[in-house]
């Protein structure tokens, strides 16, 4: 895609404005997901073709601004910069107008091409606010073009106005911010000098800028060959390097001139482009009728409730686990089914091939076996709960979750952005561990790494489930089994999550000591979601990646298991072997050995440890099929498996160390061989003592 | 900033403000990224803000904040100089 493109077009915008649906309606299927060179941001770029022309387009991180230090921002802004777009699209949400014109401005002053994309016009109609495009665009100097993006309306003519700016057919005059003559005055003295190393940028009076206040950053890319590089996104552009004498000659002017600002020229600036926001939005915006009702007001009463704030949360939570329980029970059957099926046409096949037992052992038994195990346990609960996850999501509702447990975090020195990585972890602790890059400050982003997985992922879901329901659940009514399946789920969860904070709080006051750092949460308008996208997207890239990396870590376990259980030592099966020594720890933490070694075995992947468990009950050579619970029941039983036991795996389960893929996740998000091994110690001591403490006192009180 | 200091008594901070009432920014108390990231919020002197939410544990407190709504958390919001509207 680097190629063949006639006009380099970037995206632009605050956070959730519509970026990456305005992105993906102009696209379409034509995009992919990268890394922006050297850094941990996703980068998605994409093309589409108009009136016989190739436009390449880039979706730039969303930010508020391009003036301070974050990653995202420095990305951003380097590329509108640097990159030379032809034509620098900024998605506007019409319902913020004057915050998003703070950013608006900011891009007028780096790009002469912009074209403005007033989105959201629908929510604004709601709130009662008209936005007159025309009046924008006078003000602004350049095309506003008012869209609702999530119903395509309005993108057709975006696209019009894109190329009509691209070709230059669509002139722009962009209006720059009032500064206060003395600020003009030094930076008019610096400015040549920038001139002399960048030339070839439509408003050098920027670069000043950030120098005189000291940006090390923009210095840095100065400096180093950043320019050029990025300038090669675009083809049609070619930088010169400038000389390191000029540079110094820069660098030195900057420093006399900086020493002769007594104010802060950061806060000028702001103001003086706040200034010029209110002017525009207040010309452009007018008010209707306010609105009879304020229906997020209302939600957020209710959401935020100091009385059902947190029960509305937990029943939540609950009816997600039940309707995945629920959902997933009979799909799951069918594929089980379904695959053992094939696995006996397999086993034909083998035998009819004449070949060797061992083989097909390991392929048909093992490997296949725990493949089939893996898709049939995890596919169906994946494919309900990530779509639900994320139209909890897109609707706003985590942003209330954070608002509301941020306390405690607080309590804890940790960041506010954790209850969102934490959420996250629900679905993948891998993901969530990813999705901790969001805090800024290292020392916060690391206790929400280390902590993240204390709440059970998707891959622990079947064993919680399968335990329950063999366990707990025969002791109720079967009609309401699976409510009190997602009952306990709801209970081990929040065992979890009261780890994560006790944890982080241990942390922030012993390894990471320091206090929790400034923290601000935007908390979005409520939003119908689209539910066909988010069907599309959480099937493609949750679901389906998940899926695919637990089959892929399945597969050699698999292996690992049948070998385990038909190699001999003596009279006995290595896995039997094994276990005897393992028993003793077992059952000092009110687990046994069986169960021990699965999770040794089952370290890639938690999702078949409840099917090496089993295996290692019946001592036979295979894993068994999922036959009906009271026969399962009677085979725990009968290897002293009490409620006791049941308790205890499920503690182990969400409290234990994390899987190898997430493992190797934090590995490569710390870089750090010791905060990798402590994510793994941290989580077994955990889970050793809490065991150990709930076995001892139950047996203590008589009961196992 | 000067004349901050002169009628400190007048001036309140952000996070006495209670839920339903309003304030003008007068000033803010943090440097550094934290200022830039508030300035760029919109968290200007002169800017009016209305504290409309608060989390059932008490904090953060939501404040709405040039049409956009934004939480922080008591002991940050206790860095921002306001003078409330009375
Ligand atoms: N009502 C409404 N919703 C929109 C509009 N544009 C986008 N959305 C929704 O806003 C949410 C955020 O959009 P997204 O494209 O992810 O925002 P981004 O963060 O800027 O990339 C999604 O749920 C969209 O469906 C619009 O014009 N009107
Ligand atoms: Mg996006």
């Amino acid at each position: 895609m680097e190629k063949g493109h006639d006009y380099l077009v970037a995206l632009a915008g605050n956070p959730n404005t519509g970026k990456s649906t305005v992105f993906n309606a102009l696209t379409g299927l034509h995009q992919h997901v990268g890394n922006w060179p050297g850094k941990t941001v996703a980068r998605a770029e994409g093309s589409f073709k108009y009136m016989g022309k190739r436009y390449k387009l880039i979706d730039l991180p969303g930010t508020y601004s391009l003036l301070a230090t974050a990653t995202d921002e420095e990305i951003a802004r380097n590329f509108v910069l640097f990159a030379h777009p032809e034509v620098v699209v900024v998605v506007v949400d019409s319902t913020t107008l004057e915050r998003n014109l703070n950013l608006v401005l900011q891009v007028l002053e780096i790009s002469n091409r912009v074209v403005i994309c007033l989105n959201l016009m629908d929510e604004a109609a709601r709130k009662g606010l008209e936005v007159d495009a025309k009046q924008l665009s006078r003000d602004l100097g350049v095309p506003v073009v008012p869209t609702v993006a999530n119903v395509g309306k309005g993108l057709n003519d975006l696209v019009k106005v894109i190329a009509g700016v691209a070709s230059g057919a669509i002139p722009t005059s962009p209006h720059r911010f009032t500064l206060k003559p003395e600020i003009r005055k030094v930076l008019d003295e610096v400015t040549p000098y920038v001139k002399k190393v960048v030339d070839d940028l439509p408003n050098t009076r920027w670069i000043t800028m950030r120098l005189l206040e000291g940006d090390a950053r923009i210095r840095k890319t100065l400096e180093n060959g950043d320019l050029a590089s990025l300038a090669t996104l675009n083809q049609h552009v070619s930088i010169a390097e400038s000389t390191e004498a000029e540079l110094k000659e820069l660098f030195d002017r900057v420093q006399i001139a900086a020493s002769s600002i007594r104010e802060s020229l950061h806060d000028h600036i702001v103001s003086s482009i706040y200034a010029d926001a209110e002017i525009i939005a207040s010309k452009a915006v007018t008010k209707t009728e306010a609105p009879k009702i304020d229906m997020d007001a209302k939600l957020d009463r209710i959401l935020t409730s100091r009385i059902i704030g947190f029960p509305i949360m937990i029943a939540l939570l609950m009816g997600v686990f039940w309707i995945t329980i629920e959902g997933a029970n009979i799909p799951s059957q069918l594929l089980a089914e379904g695959l053992f099926w094939l696995e006996d046409q397999f086993t034909l096949l083998f035998r009819w091939f004449g070949a060797p037992e061992w083989l097909e052992g390991v392929l048909v038994h093992g490997i296949y076996r725990s493949l089939a195990w893996v898709v049939a346990v995890m596919l169906p609960p994946m494919a309900i709960f990530f779509p639900l996850f994320t139209l909890f999501e897109n609707f706003g509702y985590l942003a209330r979750v954070a608002f509301n447990i941020d306390r405690i975090f607080k309590w804890a020195g940790a960041h506010g952005k954790q209850a969102i990585t934490m959420c996250m972890g629900f679905g993948c602790n891998a993901t969530g561990v990813i999705s901790c890059r969001s805090i800024n400050s290292p020392r916060e982003r690391l206790i929400a790494i280390l902590t993240n997985n204390f709440v059970p992922c998707n891959g622990r879901w079947p064993t919680l489930i399968l335990v329950t329901t063999v366990f707990v659940a025969p002791m109720f009514p079967s009609a309401v089994s699976s409510i009190v399946a997602a009952a306990v789920m709801v209970a081990i969860t929040l065992v979890g999550i009261f780890a994560t904070f006790i944890i982080s709080a241990v942390l922030s006051r012993t390894l990471l000591k320091g206090e929790s750092s400034f923290f601000t949460l935007e908390m979005p308008s409520y939003r119908r979601p689209q539910i066909f996208r988010v069907l599309y997207t959480s099937l493609i890239d949750r679901t389906i990646k998940v899926l695919y990396r637990a089959i892929v870590w399945a597969a050699p376990a698999g292996a690992i298991i049948w070998i385990l259980g038909n190699v001999y030592v003596g009279s006995e099966t290595l896995m039997t072997y094994l276990a005897g020594i393992l028993s003793p720890i077992g059952l000092l933490i009110g687990l046994d050995g069986i169960i021990l070694l699965a999770y040794i075995v089952a370290l890639p992947a938690n999702e078949i440890i409840i099917p090496t468990i089993i295996m290692g009950y019946m001592g036979a050579s295979m894993m068994i099929e999922l036959e009906s619970m009271a026969g399962l029941h009677a085979l725990f039983v009968a290897q002293g498996f009490t409620v006791v036991t049941a308790i205890c795996l499920m503690l182990f389960s969400v409290l234990h160390y994390p899987c190898a893929t997430t493992t190797h996740t934090i590995w490569k998000e710390t870089g750090s061989a010791k905060w990798t091994f402590l994510s793994n110690l941290i989580p077994l001591v955990v889970a050793f003592l809490v065991c150990f403490v709930v076995a001892q006192s139950a047996h203590i009180l008589g009961f196992g | 900033m000067s004349s901050m200091t002169k009628q400190k008594l007048e001036y309140e901070t952000l996070a006495e403000i209670k839920v339903g009432q309003r304030a003008k920014v007068v000033g803010l108390l943090v440097e550094g990224p934290t200022r830039r990231r508030l300035l760029d919020l919109g968290l200007l002197p002169g800017t009016e803000v209305k504290a409309v939410m608060e989390s059932p544990l008490g904090t953060p407190v939501a404040y709405k904040i040039r049409g956009s709504i934004l939480a922080l958390r008591l002991e940050d919001a206790s860095k921002i100089m306001v003078n409330p509207s009375r």
